[in-house]
């Protein structure tokens, strides 16, 4: 369970988000929406700890994560997995080296049981065989579901996606939102959605929260949201479907 | 008016001096932490010698190919004034004294910053900017660790190496001047150099490279890993950390020459 209290975050004299409260179930898919810039992103990242609160608290699990120390701050990490808004791989590995990079930073398998692990995971996204290919040689879409894969590969018990399909044409958009909804259901993983593109809120959503001006505004399931009539949630749910 | 624009001027320097010092204080946290890091043993030896290799054989033609021809250049120019005042048994001397206390350290660490600290800059830089250096850090891993640390062994210890051979291809293109251009007689070169070069010197020249090593890697890398916004913000990385690399290296070359050769 992930429980944010009276969480804070400025840079500088902007206010990202003001004191709000949050608590996200096990096993639960919510999608956080809101327009471009509205600090969508910079919640994962305090959840990631990429960034530190200004104030209030962050508590995954019963643990407070800003209380994590250095070396446990990198097994948090591996607790979660991240599927950044640019895929963000590596332009210089490989997509094996790529998936197998949080495995072998752990130092923990040896290197045929992270093979079977990378090869599990790239058919889970459907690309196996693209194992040698370079980064620079996949699609948009390519390169988000091997930075899914690459999530996924240390067995993750929450995942974060920061705009999974933003910018990708309707069926890989689909198919990104097949890969979350079937991630959710088989591995009963916790994910939180960052995104504004509604199919994809309406598509992989059990809950969904909208952030507007520092402060979350609670929608509901996608039919209460489709039915809000906080003038807010009203304008962005019509905005996109007129 | 007057008074109005004063105060501006003393704010702009206000502000300069603290995002000076602000920035040193940056990469001393930035040194402190690779220097834990590598204390503690966490080093990929396959990223180490990766970077050994990028930093130093990749360097050896316009590290070895600058020396040879400065050895040259400063051959013509020494041989020509000491012939003339008949002092030509002091060309070998003054040259190796030149080449090892200055010549070699100084030339290898301005031509190896200049090439190598835009590479890591620019190349930090783009993972920054693409949220790479993000990626690592949530997979569990530290840039630090990861990025630095194999680049700053590497830059500390092939710049010295790079020293050596820089010294011997200086001091072979000004012997090439002198005997073949110059017509000073290569035996007496070569006895005037045994005779004033001390091992000291040598010692001293290479010793500066290890300074000048570490600090072109962590001021490389800790620009590339503040670099903002896009393609934008990698070039002005890229180019400040050859200009503050150098800076830094003129600096430190100065007090180690006071510390070692006064």
């Amino acid at each position: 369970m992930i429980l944010l209290k009276k969480l804070t975050k400025k840079f500088g004299d902007k206010v990202i988000l003001s004191s709000v409260d949050l608590e996200i179930s096990s096993g639960e898919t919510l999608a956080v929406i809101g327009p471009s810039g509205c600090g969508k992103s910079t919640l994962l990242r305090l959840i990631l700890r990429l960034e530190t609160p200004t104030e209030g608290s962050i508590q995954v699990d019963d643990v407070d994560i800003e209380k994590i120390d250095e070396d446990g701050l990198n097994s948090y990490r591996q607790k979660i997995g991240m599927v950044f808004q640019s895929a963000a791989l590596f332009d210089s590995m490989t997509v094996f080296e790529n998936v197998a990079f949080g495995l072998r930073e752990r130092n923990e398998l040896p290197e045929s049981k992270i093979k079977d692990i990378v090869k599990e995971k790239l058919q889970f996204v459907e690309l196996e065989g693209s194992e040698e290919l370079m980064p620079s040689e996949l699609s948009g879409g390519m390169q988000k579901r091997v930075s899914i894969a690459r999530a996924l590969a240390t067995e993750p018990q929450i995942i974060l996606y920061d705009e999974p399909t933003t910018g990708l044409d309707p069926i890989t958009s689909t198919t990104i939102e097949d890969l979350i909804n079937k991630l959710s259901k088989s591995a009963s993983v916790t994910s939180i959605v960052v995104t504004h593109q509604l199919t994809t809120i309406f598509r992989t959503a059990h809950r969904i929260i909208m952030l507007d001006k520092g402060k979350f505004i609670e929608c509901g399931d996608v039919e209460q949201t489709k039915k809000s009539r906080d003038p807010i949630v009203h304008k962005f749910i019509t905005a996109g479907l007129d | 008016m007057i008074r109005k624009q004063s105060e501006e001027r003393l704010e702009d320097v206000g502000n300069f001096v603290l995002v000076l010092f602000g920035g040193i204080g940056e990469v001393v946290l930035l040194l402190w932490s690779t220097l834990k890091y590598g204390f503690r043993g966490k080093t990929d030896f396959r990223l180490v010698v990766y970077q050994m290799l990028k930093v130093g054989v990749e360097s050896l033609p316009i590290g070895l190919t600058s020396a040879l021809f400065v050895g040259m250049v400063f051959s013509i120019q020494i041989a020509t004034e000491f012939v003339q005042f008949g002092a030509s048994d002091y060309i070998g001397g003054v040259m190796a004294i030149a080449v090892a206390r200055e010549l070699g350290p100084a030339l290898t660490g301005i031509v190896i910053s200049g090439r190598v600290a835009a590479s890591i800059a620019a190349e930090l830089g783009t993972m920054k900017v693409t949220e790479q250096i993000d990626a690592i850090s949530a997979l569990g891993s530290n840039p630090i660790k990861y990025l630095v640390l194999p680049r700053f062994i590497a830059c500390t210890l092939m710049m010295p190496l790079l020293i050596v051979l820089a010294d011997v291809f200086c001091f072979l293109g000004g012997y090439l001047v002198a005997v073949y251009v110059a017509k000073v007689n290569g035996v007496a070169y070569m006895e005037s150099a045994q005779n004033m070069l001390a091992l000291k010197d040598i010692y001293g020249g290479v010793a500066k490279g290890f300074v000048f090593g570490a600090l072109l890697a962590v001021i490389a890398c800790y620009k590339g890993m503040t670099a903002k916004g896009g393609a934008k913000g990698v070039g002005e990385a890229t180019t400040s950390s050859v200009v503050t690399s150098l800076i830094a290296l003129f600096i430190a070359n100065y007090f180690l020459t006071l510390a070692m050769f006064k």
